[in-house]
């Protein structure tokens, strides 16, 4: 069954895992039934470590269990996995490069309902920050499940950044996520847009309602750090400039990342995100993607303004 | 109660490590002297008598652990690292020097090698990291204890009391917290800044087997250390009365007990005096 949900890909994902893994421990904040380490408890209760509503304790807990061999996962909502034990995870875990996977769950505007507090807009930007830290952001659940299992292989400390609402996956099931490598979903030679998460989606729509007019390329750019300049420049292809597309604050986030991998061979960019602003409520994800303007028109907007 | 041979070899170790401490801070630099000496007699019973490990196998899964969770006294894990044969003491003269591996805080990539546990430096951390290696250990079946050194001043910061609570509900009788009770901070008094209560009463709150002893007393520390073993389902603290600067008259002068000061050159020649005479 292809997954529709980030959250449950993730969960199913660790479980997959803890079951071939025995060092796969999985730690909560009063959160389990939200970021779906509970399918972890309900499978492995042993290897489940529920802290109560301490992220701080959590993260350097994290960092305590990978230093005796263990391959801990946090989770938390995105701005308290990241922002509530920022310190943490910068003294405990980037700087002695420990082996911790962190999991900011209910990323970006995806909690729609709750407002502000609970919108991640600057995890990207404070995590990719940290030297020795692999940030992943994917597109679909499909996407999701597998950017879990590369970040078990990978040997060193990840931010794994998930959605928290459904939608369909186009990334085929069984297609192995490589860390760092931008995947070409629709090829085009005018205009490349570069986005990450849900975005890609966007993307998409946008590329396809102007066929015919523009050559849209869309790339996924699931893994924002590391992001190599060659690979970057070589996914542009033709392209002559690009449209990066978050659900993130445009400082620090992608577009930058991208603008920082071309800086030797900049091409026109155009950046679609947050402007400087904090989420808000809204009774449903799309009305608060509208109200942030991070929709197909809007990038199709800037693909045809960049164009010219 | 302790072979008498053994107190005086260990209160012989303790000197030895002050003397390190200097030899790494030197002269005109800043180091942290202060917190380095109200320990020094813990951690000479730590390394020397109390924790499992060796220098010949430093990475054997069973060793004790020791986190410093008042990351600024690295240097005083040094000078015991040192004794004990995991690198030349000769290299303790580069300490914070610019290619040096002894960093001013603890460091895990520049010195996991020899024998740093986990990195510090950032307050109120320490006690978090070392109940995730006792959990972690205890999941694996192994034997053995984590011991965390913390400062009063530090327990300051929230994280220690979600420690506190966390280290209890998953009941690591393999933990051992020691709070260096200095009763000073980097500015000036602990209770000039902010109130600990009754700190023994606060932690037997929390639910941990709670030990008092005397931190310059050797006896009394190796006492408290093995009581610290029989606690079951419980982690245990030991609350380890100190003075900040112990061991030489101008530090334990000092209004904050030398917290982190550079020695003259007079300071430096008479505290390796006074700690080679006994030598």
């Amino acid at each position: 069954m292809p997954h529709t949900n980030q959250r449950t890909a993730y969960g199913q994902a660790l479980v997959d895992m803890g079951r071939k893994n025995k060092n796969i421990v999985v730690l909560d904040a009063d959160l389990g039934s939200s970021t779906m380490g509970r399918m972890f408890e309900n499978e492995f209760p042993d290897r489940h470590l529920e802290v109560g509503i301490a992220e701080a304790n959590m993260t350097s807990m994290a960092a305590g269990l990978a230093l005796v061999g263990k391959v801990p996962f946090t989770n938390s909502f995105a701005v308290f996995s990241t922002g509530r034990s920022y310190d943490q995870i910068r003294q405990s875990i980037a700087i002695g490069n420990v082996n911790v996977k962190i999991c900011g769950s209910s990323a970006g505007l995806s909690d729609f309902g709750d407002g502000a507090t609970h919108q991640s807009i600057e995890d990207i930007a404070i995590m990719r920050a940290l030297p020795h830290f692999t940030v992943i952001s994917p597109f679909d659940a499909n996407e999701a499940y597998q950017a879990a299992l590369a970040a078990v292989e990978h040997n060193g400390p990840v931010y794994l950044r998930l959605n928290r609402n459904d939608y369909d996956s186009i990334t085929p099931e069984d297609k192995p996520f490589i860390i760092g490598e931008p995947v070409i979903m629709k090829d085009g030679s005018d205009v490349a847009v570069l986005a990450t998460g849900y975005m890609v989606h966007v993307a998409l729509e946008a590329a396809k309602s102007l066929e015919g007019k523009v050559s849209v390329k869309v790339v996924n750019i699931h893994t924002i750090k590391p992001l190599d300049s060659g690979k970057v420049r070589a996914a542009l292809g033709a392209c002559k400039s690009v449209v990066t597309v978050e659900e993130h604050s445009i400082i620090g986030g992608l577009g930058s990342a991208v603008a920082e991998a071309l800086r030797h061979d900049p091409v026109p960019m155009e950046f679609i995100g947050l402007n400087d602003t904090f989420g808000r409520s809204a009774h449903n994800y799309k009305e608060l993607l509208e109200y942030f303007e991070l929709t197909p028109e809007k990038v199709a907007q800037a693909i045809l303004k960049i164009k010219k | 109660m302790f072979d008498k041979e053994v107190v005086k070899q260990l209160e012989d170790k303790a000197r030895a490590l002050r003397k390190n401490v200097i030899v790494s801070v030197g002269v005109n630099y800043p180091g942290h002297i202060g917190g380095s000496f109200s320990a020094a007699d813990v951690m000479a019973a730590l390394y020397f008598h109390k924790m499992k490990h060796d220098p010949k196998n430093r990475y054997m899964p069973d060793r004790d652990r020791l986190i410093l969770s008042k990351g600024h006294i690295a240097i005083l894990q040094y000078a015991a690292l040192a004794e004990a044969g995991y690198f030349p003491k000769e290299e303790l003269v580069d300490t914070k020097q610019l290619h040096s591996m002894l960093q001013g805080h603890p460091d895990l990539i520049k010195s996991g090698h020899i024998g740093i546990e986990a990195g510090t430096g950032s307050l109120g951390q320490g006690l978090s990291i070392g109940a995730g290696m006792a959990l972690g250990l205890r999941m694996d079946g192994i034997v053995a204890t984590t011991y965390v050194i913390m400062g009063d001043g530090e327990l300051a910061e929230g994280q220690n009391w979600e420690a506190a609570m966390s280290a209890v509900t998953f009941k690591l009788d393999n933990l051992v917290a020691i709070l260096d009770k200095n009763n000073k901070q980097a500015q000036g008094t602990i209770e000039g800044r902010f109130s600990l209560g009754d700190i023994l009463e606060k932690w037997k709150a929390f639910g941990w087997n709670v030990i008092e002893v005397d931190g310059h007393n050797m006896e009394d520390i190796l006492r408290g250390l093995y009581a610290a073993d029989e606690a079951k389902g419980k982690p245990t603290v030991i609350i380890s009365n100190t003075v900040k600067g112990k061991g030489i008259g101008f530090s334990e002068e000092h209004p904050v007990g030398m917290h982190n000061a550079a020695l003259t050159q007079e300071q430096y020649d008479n505290a390796m005096i006074s700690f080679s005479r006994r030598d």
